[in-house]
């Protein structure tokens, strides 16, 4: 009897352990790939480009923000909440080896921050140009 | 009575009168809040927090989804019915998109719901916690000399942990309380 229990037990921890992984971890280039992915779907694509990334990510587009309005104009730095002030971790994978590998945070954060900055959802060829950028920050 | 003994019944006396002074003033200030709400039905006009603020067991992600820009504020701040308008409104949260998917929407409302406020009786469900009676009166300028709202270290008073340092895990203490200077 307390056998079963004791290889319940086990498989329930293994099972608890496997659970506690994050879903789909992955790297920022392999989320780079799936963005191309999408993007090469739009018509005129030629790749994306780091240099328009940059661009894109310090511009205000009509709206109160910029990308670098929280993350600073240096991606590889701490960040502040543009209205709670609350610190942000830096955005650049040199900087912060989190950044950009789990795809559920990546959609949720350009669902949101896009929408703040925008007034819209980016297009793949936008968010490909952005990680393009962040990818060549050094720390 | 021995120099030692007469010590310590000094010591004692001392003792007695503080905890006196300090009771005296808690309920005075239990009385004004009683007041305060005598019209409307309760403490705070019913608008009051609940206790415990935090429950025992919180929930991991309520935890790790609400502190990303702000404190989590802990569910017992609101009623259930506030609760449900501001996850229900996540889109457009004070000024910014903090949309979840719909999976971690339900399971976060469920979690705020189920340990909101537990002594409020009126029929109001604001959406700011700053909004509600029980706030309001804990930080009028009885309380809180205006000019601190107003210092850059403070920001907002939105900006819990401004003033409270372990606003973090729901420890609102008014003995904890360091005013930025």
């Amino acid at each position: 009897m307390f056998r079963i229990f004791y290889k319940l037990g086990l498989v329930f921890v293994a099972v608890a352990g496997l659970a506690t992984q994050p879903a789909f971890a992955e790297t920022p280039n392999e989320i780079l790939a799936s963005i191309q992915k999408e993007a090469a779907g739009t018509p005129g694509f030629k790749g994306f480009s780091a240099a328009r990334g940059e661009s894109f990510f310090k511009a205000k587009h009509g709206g109160e923000w910029s990308c670098a309005s929280c993350h600073t104009e240096n991606p590889a730095a701490l960040g502040k909440h543009a209205k709670t002030g609350k610190v942000i971790d830096p955005l650049a994978p040199s900087a912060n080896a989190e950044r950009f590998t789990n795809p559920k945070k990546v959609d949720k954060w350009f669902k949101r921050n896009c929408n703040d900055v925008l007034s819209r959802v980016c297009t793949p060829q936008e968010k490909g140009d952005v990680l393009a950028y962040l990818l060549t920050i050094k720390k | 009575m021995s120099m030692h003994k007469q010590k310590n019944f000094r010591m004692l006396a001392v003792a007695l009168l503080a905890m006196g002074v300090t009771m005296s003033a808690a309920q005075a200030d239990d009385d004004r809040d009683e007041r305060y709400g005598e019209k409307h039905g309760g403490k705070y006009g019913g608008e009051n927090r609940g206790k415990p603020l935090q429950p025992a067991q919180t929930n991991a992600k309520f935890q790790k989804e609400c502190s990303d820009c702000h404190i989590a504020y802990m569910p017992g701040l609101l009623p259930a019915e506030s609760w449900r308008k501001v996850m229900a409104g996540l889109d457009k949260h004070f000024g910014s998109d903090a949309s979840l998917d719909a999976q971690d929407n339900k399971e976060i409302t469920a979690f705020l719901v189920n340990n909101a406020s537990n002594r409020w009786n009126a029929p109001t469900a604001p959406l700011k916690i700053t909004e509600t009676a029980w706030f309001k009166r804990k930080h009028d300028s009885h309380e809180i000399n205006p000019a601190i709202w107003k210092n850059p270290q403070v920001k907002s008073p939105a900006n819990c942990a401004a003033c409270h340092p372990r606003a973090e895990r729901g420890d609102f203490n008014e003995h904890d309380i360091r005013m930025p200077k």
